[in-house]
């Protein structure tokens, strides 16, 4: 069997290669897939933020397309009653817990889930579920980002910039259920923690929560 | 965040050198040298979480998410009486949070920490066993039932009873005679 194999998309057909996640040759292809967590090179993708649902032929439930390697002749559709369900649901559970004031954001027209909810059609507002009251502190101790952690996905993106490619490690995730932050150790503000400051967290920051303080609004 | 005792530096770092040195240092043996840690000292503390994450070689960071995850990791010492309130699904409906509550504004605290003499600490337990006194909370391994926020402040006055009479007859109370 060669490396290249042939799986087709939404009736597209696709040359890929085998050991690719499906999730990055949808696309790779412009094939839109809704995703915050996936990490490209990561070998076992932590499927947290549940919204990179897809059919595959053969499959009695969807499956998160970040997590699933590419088969030959394997046949994928990126839309169906059931993913759209799920979807909906995961994005309406991470919006219960996100400040939703867009337009003091940062990110505006520039943020992750902006783009998930013009792409399938959601509701950038609360009506299902009951938001989550939490109080976050501002860590603007850095010279020039910011940390509002009311904007955080939890989509660790972040924590792969500090480890892998800064090479730090000075934040990662802490506590459990919907207490989950990410902070330093002893949640100390990032200019008292190991933090070198690198920017590499903000720049990959899909929302507003890592944000260059140049681009705050008033 | 509290402050280290007396001598209490020379002792965590003796502990975790110790308990190092029985481990290997694996990622895979990280929880029972936190287990081994906590048992030696009562509680995990940031001293020894940072020495733990050197001799492992991971981010400190990684070591509190892991002790703030799981619930068996304290990162506060226990204090020299420990309120335990019950948050079982009796306690819980019969008002257990509220019990809870008026322990943190009694003792100025939040669940999980210890006041700063470390003469109090306060936590959380799940179901004590005896659902009937709904809400329940272990003070000292004693079953308080019906506490009620009146309840809560009998309690209090109670332990700080005991702490003036520990005063009267001791010379030196404070923190140097709670240490050990």
């Amino acid at each position: 069997m060669s490396e290249h194999i042939a799986i087709t998309i939404d009736d597209q057909k696709i040359k890929t290669r085998r050991g690719e996640k499906l999730l990055w040759v949808a696309l790779d292809n412009d094939i839109y897939i809704p995703h915050l967590c996936a990490i490209k090179g990561e070998k076992r993708p932590n499927a947290s933020c549940r919204l990179c649902f897809v059919e595959i032929e053969g499959h009695n439930q969807p499956v998160t397309a970040c997590t699933r390697e590419v088969e030959e002749g394997m046949v994928v559709a990126t839309r169906s009653p059931r993913v759209d369900r799920l979807v909906k649901t995961g994005f309406e559970l991470l919006l219960s817990d996100h400040n939703l004031k867009c337009r003091e954001c940062p990110a505006n027209k520039n943020c992750s889930l902006q783009v998930i909810a013009r792409k399938r059609g959601l509701k950038l507002k609360r009506d299902r579920f009951k938001p989550l009251e939490r109080e976050f502190e501002l860590d603007d101790s850095p010279a020039e980002f910011a940390f509002d952690r009311s904007r955080c996905v939890l989509c660790g993106q972040c924590i792969w910039a500090d480890r892998v490619e800064a090479g730090v490690g000075a934040i990662g995730f802490t506590n459990r259920g919907i207490d989950r932050v990410v902070t330093t150790f002893n949640d100390l503000p990032l200019a008292d923690s190991i933090c070198t400051e690198c920017k590499l967290c903000v720049d990959v920051c899909p929302v507003g929560a890592l944000y260059y303080k140049k681009d705050q609004k008033a | 965040m509290l402050q280290l005792l007396k001598g209490e530096k020379e002792e965590i770092l003796a502990c975790v050198k110790e308990v190092l040195g029985e481990n290997s240092k694996t990622h895979e043996n990280l929880v029972p040298i936190l287990q081994q840690v906590q048992k030696k000292l009562g509680y995990l503390p940031a001293l020894a979480m940072d020495k733990i994450a050197e001799g492992l070689q991971v981010p400190a960071v990684d070591i509190y998410g892991l002790a703030t995850f799981y619930n068996q990791f304290r990162l506060n010492p226990p204090g020299k009486h420990e309120v335990k309130v019950c948050m079982g699904t009796a306690c819980y409906m019969a008002g257990g949070d509220i019990t809870l509550e008026s322990f943190e504004r009694r003792m100025e605290i939040k669940e999980g920490e210890t006041s700063v003499d470390r003469y109090y600490s306060l936590d959380r337990v799940a179901c004590v066993g005896c659902c009937t006194l709904a809400p329940v909370a272990v003070i000292d391994d004693e079953v308080e039932g019906k506490v009620t926020p009146t309840r809560v402040d009998g309690i209090m006055l109670a332990l700080e009873e005991d702490r003036e009479d520990n005063t009267g007859g001791n010379s030196g109370p404070g923190e140097g005679a709670d240490h050990e």
